[in-house]
């Protein structure tokens, strides 16, 4: 079903892209109304734009045109018959008749015919007033059937089989019209191709992979199929169980960097569903199992919405008012100032959080603090991006937009899995490569785009972990010695001394993929292939996730990226690109708003003192020019006493950061530390006081997303705990003696608009008038900036560096021979708070360790059984998953769970410039064990004791 | 000195036990000294003689049918090696009047030739199509099959040249040439004759048409149903391969093309061509929306020729013998020669090719000699399960597309399957009905719904139950499904009830007055 107030155009845009792209427009005339259109448009879609409604049930703006239910049969002067008006093109002059007594009658029978199955019993459906079959009957006049009678002779009616299977959605066959929407959406949006009609003529029925349940097929649960049905047969349980919405809000998914936009559909105040807003311009409609579905963690019981005080981490946690609270943080914060100086207190920002909020965190740090002691979770992720890109290309962010790839004809994915981690922009790209466009992944793992129904990369560069620059080098090796750079375009746009000693160094013989073959594994053949693959371009992309960032090596890996992006003349343009995918909703945001130490909003350092002085006079307040600390550093200064009171927004530091056992040391170290978050999450057992968060549907802000895409948060619901986060950074200000003075987010925005170049013409009104915004926003893009660098680079000239390859310290040894990597699975979401709160657990419900089967069985290891994986840092234990997606010598597992503990066997090794965690790359052993580690045993006996104070009070 | 004998190998005569007989014969040639050469060819096509064996004498070929085992002693007796006389001697089979009054072109060379044999095809006129064609430019190889006035036999009888000039004319660099060889109208077998008994002349005819439109390779999509087919045209294409008439180089001539055979799975659809397209990629067989046609954007997205057997198989002749000489034949707009397919209930079956114009009743009385019963033919039922079926009255239509379709008929893929006076219309209604029920793709609904509801309107008739209000309904729907279907499949069905319903009231009405 559709959102509420959706109004379907019929067929998308045009209905063959190559057409449209020459397009002129098009005058045709429909039931004597004058109507110009776009070549290529569908003679439905003209009618909807010319506001006449023809009835039709096939047809959808979200899918190519089908053709099958021939309801919208029209008539045009001097053609014969009537053409199914879905896949009729428009023509000039044409003369179209949607109203006759001939094409009433073949309506009224074709309506009879689908009611003859699927009698009008409407009442308590789940649908009733918004089902397009209902509608179609009343538009057509049509309230039963002439066939039911012989059809209920003839046969038994069809038997209402529902599976439930899926957590969230069910499909009852017998209210199927068999209208194909949900298999085309399943092909054409998703691009999973679980769906099929099983069967043919009145036996044909849909079914999910081999006639398996939803739940055990191929489907990922993203929902296209259920929002694509015109009737009930595919349902949302929450509208099956309580009816359709009343109430409809715009917002922006809280999940991933894709950003999706949303509707949230509610009854009576209660979020019902999320649908995603066609309109949304990261998204275009399509969603994934998180955030279509997995929404239910903003009101599970465990969030605390009172806030809670203690003196000290072994005592008990009491609530207490919000005054309380805020008045006990803000004393015991300054007391610590006041005993250990300025500099021993700071805070963390969210990458969850909104740009509004992040803001006002880093503002309480830098004017209330009196220090600079901010840093943000994007530390542990995106921070070489933000270093790397600013360098090479002058802007801490991607290039592109997401509907650039629509141009690629080479797509590079380096160090991502789209497909888990970022699954809708990954069905767009997936299109793509449906159209021919060819795939480099470089990974070591087989993900899923390596091969995937209708998708299979050009090039697989199974590279070993830790050797991405070495990879990196040879690729430019081979463009460089072969002739393929761009010299015209990267002698003019870039500084051309860095350009040829880049040159000359990738050059090198030690670079050629014939030398780093024993260094990455990957054989030279395919380096030299894929390396041709994307000089021939035109149009080459590269897409990268923290494959690339989270190494000791991560920034001179982004910037490897923008030089070989540079040296062949694809940056500037739509199709082409470096473009970072992050991982979470606001990271983009959160480096763009001043959270790390180093700089304020828009990337500008401390020390300039222009930038310094516009905050000054706006906050009233002097500021430090110098850097403040670093989360490391941070628990570095813990840990020797000199840092002793930390403020953290929305971010699970003691689940997330590496080497588990110094992190919880250095926080079990402080005397105050103020957690503010949804959940009682693993840091908030080293916490003093503990301050109830806001999710994303009950506040307004902003989010932006990987394609520096501003889009508006709006309130749906009142928060749970009485204040959206903003307000409770403006109370602890206020709290501080630095009162913030904020009647709603818009004022926020106002002033970082104002002390924002980038964000110069971004406000509440303009995002609302535009749907959202790509900065750079200002005076010469007031509405954005879609394509980067598109005459020049934002630095002027493009900077080439060069990337000599460092092992990193972190490699195999005989007492550690194998080497460990991770990253995420669809379901769920970093590390869980939010999914392992949901149904999502249904796919996966704990973490298990990937692992080769040649290394599986030297060492006796059968797949679900426990095994041991021990660090220098730590060891903890999972259940193994024998595959062969991991190379021999590679294992593999996800973080989603706290009591897997992957980063208790993560490092402290760090990027170089950034001190971004190596979580890529740990050298571990693993063995059969019999049972979990001993502190994976403490920590379940601990959670499962029950938790005091809060849910006993009243 | 050998004697050369010919036993066909066509299923129609496998049927009736031609293997029998060719077993029989070696056994003859090893236990009674003969130094026999059986040769296995295709047939005639004058099936109600099959078994039709002929002797290579030194007058000619003699012919003998219809042969069975038991026959074998008394006809050595009587010398038939020699061409001895028989009850069964039918003497030279092309002077018998059933084929000497038939114009073969696509068909000459059936039950001639060795179908292995590359070089009995060669030596009756096989490649010389193509070597005109080598010497051609594609442009010119089109506008000699569109001089030629050649149809589509399939069925559509859409011009084939216009179809290849319009692939052609489609920059791309792939093109295709699908062969639909997925026979599947009730009472044809043109298609399969074609493929068992002379399989190269449908490869020479899908290699000029790669020549013409510039594609390098050919599909056959070829039912499932016909495995002697299958082995007929695997063998052929291996041969030819061998032979340099298909590969990499064609003859020499730089120019590529090759074919693979696909097998269908059993679904009727699948002879639509889009659905045929859809079976060929793999997926479901399935009705494509037009446009694209299949000639802009056809297999795997690419331009590509979609021509029935026969339509690809007279391609050689038009090449070798001048667009002049085919177009010669024929009347009208309907040029050249036409297989036409005499089954049912008839005295003499089989393939009867010949000029387009000749009669229903001619084929029916001088061909078929009656219905097989000796009793009246009342109905006959042209052009596949969704052919319009003629009565007594229409008998005097001429066999081409024009004067069919000005009679509410259609000529298809020239079945034509007759009926005696015993034919019960309503029933042959329901067949009708039931048939598209059965084979109905699921993708529109008019078909998909509606020919299951039309078989259950047929048997309310056959019930007596309101018929007045039935017939009106069954009306109503054959509007829908001619107006409405996605495809032939549904928009053809009407034409089998309609016409049964206009000329055999009686058989609808009969059920009311019992009642």
């Amino acid at each position: 079903m559709y959102a509420i107030d959706y109004r379907d155009g019929g067929t998308p845009l045009a209905l063959d892209a190559a057409q449209a792209a020459g397009a002129a427009s098009v005058t045709l005339t429909i039931d004597g109304r004058s109507v110009t259109v776009a070549a290529g448009t569908s003679v439905l879609r003209a009618a909807a734009l010319a506001d006449v409604d023809v009835p039709k049930l096939c047809a959808t703006d979200t899918l190519k045109a089908f053709g099958s239910c021939r309801l919208c049969l029209v008539e045009i002067e001097d053609r014969k018959g009537f053409p199914a008006s879905c896949t009729t093109v428009v023509a000039a002059d044409m003369k179209v008749r949607t109203r006759s007594e001939a094409i009433d009658r073949l309506r009224r029978n074709i309506v009879e015919l689908y009611v003859s199955e699927h009698p009008l019993d409407c009442a308590g459906c789940a649908a009733d007033n918004h089902c397009e079959l209902q509608n179609a009957a009343q538009a057509v006049g049509v309230s039963s059937s002439r066939y039911a009678p012989l059809a209920a002779a003839a046969s038994a009616p069809l038997k209402a089989v529902i599976d439930d299977s899926n957590p969230y959605f069910q499909f009852d066959s017998s209210l199927c019209i068999v209208c194909s929407r949900c298999v085309r959406a399943c092909d054409e949006i998703q691009g999973t191709l679980a769906l099929t009609i099983e069967g043919r003529g009145i036996g044909s029925r849909v079914a999910a992979s081999q006639g398996e349940s939803f739940l055990g097929s191929e489907c990922v649960s993203c929902g296209a199929c259920v929002e694509a049905c015109p009737t009930a047969a595919l349902s949302e349980k929450t509208i099956v169980a309580k009816g359709v919405a009343t109430a409809a809000t715009k917002t922006t998914c809280a999940y991933c960097g894709v950003g999706c936009a949303f509707e949230a559909e509610t009854k009576a105040g209660a979020v019902l569903r999320m649908v995603p807003d066609r309109a949304g311009l990261a998204n275009e409609g399509h969603a994934c199992v998180k955030g279509r579905f997995a929404w239910g963690y903003a009101t599970h019981a465990d969030r605390i919405t009172k806030p809670m005080l203690r003196e000290r981490i072994t005592d008990p946690w009491r609530e207490a008012s919000w005054d309380e609270a805020i008045a006990h943080a803000a004393a015991r914060l300054r007391q610590i100032q006041k005993l250990h100086g300025p500099d021993s207190i700071g805070a963390i920002t969210s990458s969850r959080c909104t740009n509004e909020e992040t803001f006002l965190v880093q503002k309480l740090v830098r004017a209330a603090f009196g220090n600079n002691n901010v840093d943000t979770c994007a530390r542990v992720c995106h921070s070489p991006t933000g270093y790397g890109l600013k360098q090479t290309l002058g802007e801490s962010a991607g290039t592109q937009a997401f509907t650039s790839v629509r141009k690629a004809d080479v797509i590079m994915i380096i160090g991502a899995n789209p497909t888990e981690a970022h699954p809708v922009f990954a069905s767009q790209l997936k299109r793509r490569l449906r159209e021919g466009a060819k795939l480099i992944v470089v990974d070591p793992r087989t993900i899923d785009l390596v091969l995937t129904p209708h998708v299979r990369a050009a090039q697989h560069l199974q590279l070993r972990p830790g050797t991405n620059v070495a990879v990196m080098n040879a690729l430019a090796h081979v463009i460089v010695t072969e002739g393929l750079v761009n010299d015209a375009y990267a002698e003019v746009r870039c500084e051309v001394a860095s350009y040829r000693r880049w040159k000359a160094f990738v050059a090198e013989a030690r670079n050629s993929p014939e030398a780093t073959e024993p260094i990455s594994g990957v054989a030279a053949p395919v380096v030299r292939a894929a390396a041709r693959l994307y000089a021939a371009g035109p149009n080459s992309a590269i897409y990268y996730g923290l494959g690339v960032t989270e190494h000791s090596q991560g920034t001179t890996m982004v910037m490897a990226i923008a030089n070989l992006a540079m040296a062949t003349g694809n940056l500037g343009r739509e199709g082409v690109g470096v473009n970072p995918l992050r991982g979470q909703n606001n990271v983009q945001g959160a480096c763009d708003m001043g959270s790390f130490p180093h700089e304020f909003s828009g990337y500008r350092h401390v020390t300039d003192d222009v930038t310094r002085r516009s905050f000054e006079s706006s906050w009233g307040v002097a500021l430090r020019s110098e850097p403040g600390l670093r989360i490391p550093n941070m628990f570095e200064a813990a840990l020797d006493g000199s840092f002793r009171g930390l403020y953290i927004q929305g971010e699970d530091i003691a689940q997330s950061d590496p080497n588990v056992t110094h992190v919880t040391a250095a926080l079990s170290a402080m005397d105050c530390i103020v957690v503010q978050d949804l959940f009682l999450n693993e840091t908030a057992r080293y916490a003093h006081v503990f301050l109830p968060g806001s999710s994303f549907l009950e506040k307004d802000g902003t989010f932006t997303n990987a394609e520096r895409r501003i889009s508006r948060v709006r309130k749906v619901i009142e928060p749970l705990g009485g204040l959206a986060d903003w307000e409770v950074t403006v109370r602890l200000g206020e709290a501080l003696g630095y009162p913030m003075k904020y009647s709603h987010p818009c004022e926020i925005m106002a002033e970082i608009a104002a002390l924002t170049p980038t964000f110069a013409a971004v406000s509440y009104e303009a995002l609302d008038r535009l749907g959202s915004i790509q900065w750079p926003c200002n005076a010469a893009a007031p509405a954005g900036t879609p394509t980067m660098h598109v005459d020049q680079f934002v630095r002027g000239k493009g900077k080439f560096f060069v990337t000599e390859y460092v092992a990193t310290r972190e490699r195999s040894t005989s007492r550690y021979p194998l080497l460990l990597t991770t990253g995420r699975v669809l379901s769920q979401y970093n590390v869980g708070t939010q999914t392992r709160r949901t149904a999502n657990t249904t796919w996966y419900s704990e973490d298990l360790l990937e692992i080769h089967p040649d290394d599986a069985e030297t060492r006796g290891i059968v797949n679900g059984g426990w095994v041991g994986i021990t660090s220098r840092a730590g060891e903890t234990v999972l259940r193994a998953a024998v595959t062969r997606r991991v190379n021999r010598g590679v294992v593999y597992t996800t973080f989603h769970f706290p009591e897997s503990g992957a980063n208790v066997i993560t490092t402290e090794n760090s990027d170089w410039a950034t001190n971004c965690p190596e979580y890529k790359v740990t050298a571990v052993e693993v063995v059969q064990v019999m049972q979990p580690a001993g502190w994976q045993q403490r920590n379940r006996a601990q959670r499962t004791a029950p938790r005091p104070a809060t849910e006993s009070s009243p | 000195m050998s004697i050369t004998v010919c036993v066909p190998q066509d299923s129609g005569a496998l049927a009736v036990g031609a293997d029998n007989v060719a077993a029989a014969m070696a056994r003859l040639s090893t236990t009674s000294g003969l130094d026999l050469r059986i040769v296995r060819t295709g047939s005639r096509g004058l099936y109600w003689l099959e078994p039709l064996i002929e002797v290579q004498t030194t007058a000619g070929r003699v012919a003998y049918g219809p042969v069975t085992t038991d026959d074998l002693p008394h006809l050595l007796a009587s010398d038939f090696l020699s061409g001895g006389a028989h009850r069964l001697r039918i003497g030279d089979v092309e002077q018998h009047p059933w084929l000497a009054r038939q114009q073969r072109l696509t068909c000459a060379r059936l039950g001639r030739v060795d179908p292995g044999s590359l070089a009995d095809y060669e030596h009756h006129g096989g490649y010389d199509g193509l070597r005109v064609a080598l010497k051609l430019t594609p442009q010119q190889v089109v506008n000699e099959v569109i001089a030629s006035g050649l149809r589509g036999r399939g069925g559509a009888a859409f011009p084939t040249g216009i179809k290849w000039q319009t692939v052609l004319d489609q920059p791309a660099a792939h093109k295709y040439i699908a062969c639909n060889a997925d026979e599947g109208d009730s009472g044809t077998f043109a298609d399969r004759m074609l493929m068992e008994g002379d399989p190269f002349s449908l490869i020479e005819g899908m290699t000029v048409a790669g020549f013409a439109v510039g594609a390098t390779r050919g599909y056959i999509y070829l039912r499932a149903e016909y495995p002697h087919a299958h082995r007929a045209l695997l063998r052929a294409i291996a041969v030819a391969r061998d032979a340099g008439y298909l590969g990499a180089d064609v003859l020499g001539g730089g120019r590529a093309f090759d074919i693979e055979v696909r097998l269908g799975a059993g679904a009727y659809i699948c002879g639509e061509e889009t659905s045929m397209l859809e079976s060929l990629e793999g997926r479901r067989g399935e009705v494509r929306v037009r446009p694209p046609l299949p000639a802009v954007k056809g297999l795997f997205g690419a331009p590509t020729v979609v021509n029935n057997v026969v339509t690809l198989a007279t391609v050689p002749v038009v090449l070798a013998r001048g667009a002049a000489f085919y177009q010669n034949f024929g009347c009208g707009r309907s040029r050249g020669t036409i297989p036409l397919q005499l089954a049912g209930n008839i005295r003499q079956g089989g393939l009867v090719e010949v000029a387009f114009g000749l009669t229903v009743r001619e084929l029916l009385y001088d061909y078929g000699a009656g219905a097989a019963t000796g009793r009246p033919i009342r109905a006959v039922q042209i052009g596949g399960p969704l052919g319009a079926y003629l009565p007594e009255s229409q008998f005097d239509t001429p066999l081409d597309y024009e004067a069919l379709s000005d009679i509410g008929a259609l000529l298809g893929h020239a079945g034509v399957v007759v009926f005696d006076d015993g034919v019960d219309m309503l029933e042959m209604t329901q067949q009708a009905l039931e048939f598209c029920a059965h084979e109905s793709c699921g993708k529109c609904t008019p078909c998909r719904i509606g020919s299951t509801r039309g078989v259950e309107i047929v048997h309310r008739i056959q019930n007596g139950a309101e018929p007045a209000a039935a017939l009106a309904l069954l009306d109503e729907l054959c509007e829908t499904l001619l107006q409405g279907s996605l495809c032939g499949l549904g928009g053809m069905t009407p034409f089998p009830v309609r016409s049964a319903i206009k000329h055999f009231p009686g058989d609808f009405h009969r059920h009311w007055s019992a009642h």
